[in-house]
């Protein structure tokens, strides 16, 4: 009989987990809350370094996943712990005793209401990154004109490095990110002035500092080592924002007509009830626990619970899917070792 | 003084050999958060005295951390204490404190 | 004897002292006010309610308001009786005061019996009231929580001895009159005593080391009374014909001040006020060992005590002798001393964009929270007000943090600035969004009949006069009543009846005076970003406890800091009726609602 292993998320890393288990001969069972597979990337248009659509590798994943078992709109009702497997009842009332979970549970987007400040939510013209992906994929958004912005900026860090957010963790990703969004604006809207508002810009990945270099020689988009302060509205309903030109040690103000916070990473809000109900600890910056931070980063401190993904931090797409890899290849480790 | 028509301006460089940390190190003490301080400027930024005048917390912490006192005393004069600076950080450090404790320890040469 | 000797020229000397460093116009103040009638009365009155029946207490839970007041009461009428009972039957002997407290004593000593069967009941009566007051006082020391007390003040050895003391004096006054019952004359209490201590004792002799130990007991806490929280029976009694002639704290240590420390009965009932007290560690924090630390002259922990305070006046509120706990504390910052004093003379003034008849002044914090600066905005839009934004592109502080630091003269500068502007804006309503400036506007600021009001206020007023419409429906909305506005300036009503047009409203268990501040304020200087959080998420838990659908407030510093950790919306009364609200059918010049409000 095949074995069971319940991957507990869609997105990319339980797709790639599910498509490496189902070759090493196992049944992978995948459960996903939403309607539809991919998470997060799949409401990505491009990604960078090389500007690949997302869907492109959302279809791959997906077509490779094929022959697992997928519960979409499905959530865990609750866990039972057996003597050594887990009998886990799921919404759609169906039960799965598995020895093996693996938690691909991935993030949640920051809040950006929660910064106050930048009047998300308030303020007509301010958007959060996400919806700027959103805008890219569909072309509907009321906030930005037809004609494109005359001004915009990217307020980097939104919700991360912030303990007033609760979250004083980098979100990794939201640098090269924004980079990316200044680029594909610049391409839409030549004429647009493109500000990018960072504490420090953090270009660690392959490629990304040519991004960089891109963004500033060919495109023309504006750094300023300044945090966004606060943000009003003139009367003509344009956003004045604030923040201090850190480099000539003075207070910037700039009038513009479309604001993008980036929104961080934060730990999936909804699967923390789970974690708890089969005790998995958190680690200080409030992603899961892992056994260890360096050699172990795919395996929880219990027996048979895994982790690939972004709940263990913040990922970029690439590392998602080797730690998907590595998980499934941990996985099958693991249960060679415990049949004999 | 005579007048030899000329000055020899002083340097314009920070040496760290030789600045005078001790007003940093004291207000350490008091407040160890100041040493947090990433410089993101956003307390200078949503400073309502940074308006009218230099004042500027993060360059107050800067020029602590460089020894250059007297710089800090002029900005400081200007502080209103409203606490903006201090609901923005996002280091959570306590600038309302920091500064009146900077205000209290202060010592002219 | 010597006891009372030495508390009566104790408290003589206090009581100079203290008159002596008021402020030369206060001391006139106090003088005219002790013979003005009408504060004579309430002085008397007040003196009554507050030193003998504990009618405060008896408010806050009514085993704790009996204990006092049974004490209190009981003592005095057993004093006012005894010198009855001593003028009645012996006038020669009145004239020494210490003749009717120990009346029985001299009585049985001359060996006449007395016939007073009225009287003897009446001092039994009381005794007995005491002694119950006393049998509960101990059970406190046990039990605090059937006195609705949490936590109770830790005393400090010397308030043992008179705590002790007291304890004893009417158990021993009970034993010794109980032995002399049978001569000098009782009640139901000492007669029936007597029989039983006559069973088996039956010698006369046997009374007297029972007059020595309550004799003794007396003394003792007379002796100790001036270095203990018993002080506060003295000391009250001055502050409240100081308090009534309308004396303010003008020195941290001198003359008012001073009054209220002293009148500070240890009680500890702001421990379980002070929103610090969720942390074990900020119990000593609190104002109670603020009054101690005084006492002691602890220059270092009078400073650690006053820095760390947010300042909600929540000890004020509910303090049964009426101790200032906030005030104090400002008192004791402004005797530091800074190397560096601000100084804003170079700040400029400039008249504010237009000039309306209603100037909109949002404040600091209203700037990191354009919700509501927008919404009012829009809802004075849609009432059809002409109004102007004096601090758009950022203004001058209120200068309120700066009072609450201490440093009078430099909030006092802010103050002239802003009046300034708003003197050149010819406007006559200063509209305000943020509680703490408003405190401030209400209090320090002299703007020559410009109307000052806050924002929950004047939406208010626009839905009275019909020119906002609200439509109502199904949410459930709790009010926190924001520290500033509703201990600082008393409004409580205004916010309520906003909400209840919007939807219906939940109130939560320590609401109005007794509400928890949100752990944001600005008055704590030392208190730093982490230590916050659970006060926050304790009055967070006050505030959901009967779970409404929207926590609503009326300030920009607790919508914040609610924000933060909230389960649910946190919104600004302005917000949730500008959600909700159309323009109304009256349209009145804006004018002449300032000319009827005139």
């Amino acid at each position: 009989m095949k074995e069971n292993i319940l991957i507990i998320g869609g997105g990319i890393a339980g797709l790639e987990a599910a498509a490496q288990l189902l070759r090493l001969g196992y049944n992978p069972i995948i459960v996903e809350k939403e309607d539809r597979l991919g998470g997060h990337v799949a409401r990505w248009n491009r990604l960078f370094p090389d500007m690949s659509p997302a869907e492109d590798i959302v279809a791959r994943l997906t077509a490779a996943a094929g022959d697992a078992n997928i519960f979409l709109n499905t959530r865990i009702a609750f866990v039972n712990k057996l003597k050594d497997s887990y009998n886990i009842m799921l919404t759609n009332g169906i039960s799965v005793i598995t020895r093996i979970l693996l938690f691909a549970t991935g993030f949640s987007l920051f809040d950006a209401s929660k910064k106050e400040e930048y009047g998300y939510g308030v303020y007509d013209k301010v958007m959060t990154n996400s919806d700027l992906e959103n805008w890219f994929n569909t072309g509907h958004d009321e906030r930005i004109p037809e004609e494109g912005p005359r001004a915009m900026g990217f307020v980097h860090c939104v919700g991360s490095r912030d303990e007033k957010a609760k979250n004083p963790q980098c979100s990794k990703v939201c640098c090269i990110t924004a980079v990316k969004q200044a680029i594909e604006m610049k391409q839409k809207f030549p004429d647009a002035m493109v500000y990018c508002f960072y504490m420090d810009l953090r270009m660690f990945g392959k490629k990304y500092e040519d991004f960089y270099i891109s963004a500033q020689r060919d495109y023309g988009v504006r750094f300023i080592r300044g945090r966004v302060s606060e943000v009003s509205e003139n009367i003509e309903g344009n956003l004045v924002v604030k923040a201090e030109d850190t480099l000539s040690g003075k207070p910037i103000k700039v009038t513009l007509d479309l604001l993008v916070l980036m929104s961080g990473i934060v730990c999936n809000q909804e699967i923390c009830k789970s974690a708890a109900q089969l005790s998995l600890p958190m680690d200080s910056d409030g992603f899961l626990k892992s056994r260890d931070n360096i050699a172990d980063i795919i395996e929880s401190p219990k027996e048979g619970i895994f982790y690939a993904g972004a709940c263990t931090g913040p990922k970029t797409v690439p590392e998602t899917l080797a730690e998907a890899r590595a998980a499934a290849l941990e996985i099958h480790n693991y249960i060679t070792s415990t049949l004999k | 003084m005579m007048d030899f028509g000329f000055k020899i301006s002083p340097s314009s460089a920070i040496n760290l050999d030789n600045a005078d940390l001790s007003l940093y190190e004291k207000v350490r003490e008091i407040e160890p958060d100041i040493s947090k301080c990433i410089a993101c400027g956003s307390c200078s930024a949503s400073c309502p005295a940074g308006k009218f005048s230099g004042m500027s917390v993060r360059k107050c912490i800067l020029d602590l951390q460089r020894g250059k006192k007297k710089e800090v005393a002029g900005m400081l004069s200007n502080c209103m204490l409203c606490g903006k600076c201090t609901m923005v950080c996002p280091r959570g450090i306590n600038t309302r404190h920091l500064i009146l404790s900077i205000c209290k320890l202060y010592k002219e040469d | 004897m010597a006891g009372m000797i030495f508390i009566l020229t104790y408290c003589l000397v206090a009581l100079v002292r203290i008159i002596m460093q008021l402020p030369g116009e206060d001391r006139k103040k106090f003088f005219i006010s002790l013979v003005t009638p009408k504060t004579m009365a309430k002085n008397i009155r007040d003196i009554f309610c507050d030193c003998l029946f504990h009618v405060k207490l008896w408010k806050r839970n009514k085993l704790l308001g009996y204990m006092h007041s049974s004490i209190a009461f009981g003592w005095f009428m057993l004093i006012v009786v005894g010198h009855i009972e001593v003028l009645l039957y012996v006038p020669h002997r009145a004239k020494l005061f210490y003749f009717p407290i120990f009346f029985r004593y001299f009585v049985a000593e001359t060996e006449e019996t007395m016939r007073g069967a009225f009287f003897f009941f009446l001092m039994d009566f009381f005794l007995l009231m005491v002694l119950s007051g006393i049998f509960l006082a101990m059970f406190k020391r046990i039990q605090s929580g059937i006195f609705g007390m949490r936590r109770t003040t830790n005393p400090s050895f010397l308030d043992l001895i008179g705590l002790y003391s007291l304890w004893a004096i009417f158990p021993l006054r009970l034993l010794a009159e109980g032995f002399t019952a049978d001569i000098s004359g009782g009640s139901f209490l000492t007669k029936s005593l007597n029989y039983v201590l006559h069973s088996f004792l039956s010698d006369h002799a046997n009374m007297l080391p029972a007059w020595w130990a309550y004799s003794c007991a007396l003394g003792i806490f007379f002796i100790v009374l001036p270095f203990t929280r018993y002080m506060h029976i003295p000391a009250e009694i001055l502050l409240i014909p100081l308090r009534n002639a309308g004396i303010k704290i003008r020195n941290a240590r001198k003359g008012f001040a001073k009054a209220e420390v002293y009148s500070c009965p240890n009680c500890g009932l702001c421990i379980d006020a002070c929103p610090m007290g969720v942390m074990k560690t900020h119990i000593k924090d609190t104002t109670v060992y603020l009054n101690r630390q005084i006492r002691r002259n602890n220059e270092r922990r009078i400073e650690e005590i006053s820095d760390k305070c947010l300042l909600c006046g929540k000890c004020t509120a509910i303090c049964p002798v009426g101790v200032e706990g906030d005030k104090l504390r400002i008192a004791q910052r402004s005797l530091r001393k800074y190397a560096i004093s601000q100084d804003y003379s170079n700040i400029g003034t400039a008249s504010p964009e237009g000039s309306s008849d209603v100037l909109y002044f949002a404040g600091c914090m209203t700037a990191l929270t354009p919700a509501i600066s927008k919404a009012m905005e829009s809802l004075l839009r849609k009432a059809g007000v002409s109004y102007s934004f004096m601090d758009r592109d950022g203004g001058i502080c209120c200068g309120r943090p700066m009072l609450m630091a201490g440093r009078f003269d430099q909030a006092r500068q802010l103050v002239e600035k802003n009046t300034e502007i708003i003197m050149k804006s010819g406007a006559g309503t200063l509209l305000l969004s943020c509680p703490i400036c408003y405190k401030i506007f209400r209090e320090k600021y002299n703007l020559g009949g410009i109307r000052v009001v806050h924002h929950t206020e004047y939406i208010a007023g626009l839905i009275r006069d019909g020119r906002l419409r609200v439509s109502k429906d199904s949410l459930r909305y709790v009010f926190h009543d924001p520290c500033e506005l509703g201990r600082g300036c008393g409004v409580y009503d205004e916010p309520r009846e906003v909400l209840s047009c919007a939807g219906s409203l939940a109130e939560a268990p320590k609401n109005r005076k007794e509400s928890i501040c949100c752990g944001g304020s600005l008055g704590s200087l030392t208190l730093g970003f982490d230590k916050r959080k659970a006060m926050t998420e304790n009055a967070l838990a006050n505030l959901t406890a009967a779970s409404p659908d929207v926590i609503a407030t009326a300030c920009p510093l607790c919508r914040s800091t609610f924000n933060r950790y909230a389960d649910r919306p946190v919104e600004d009364i302005a917000e949730i009726i500008d959600g909700k609200a159309v323009a109304g059918t009256t349209m009145i010049d804006n004018r002449l609602i300032i000319d009827k409000k005139n």
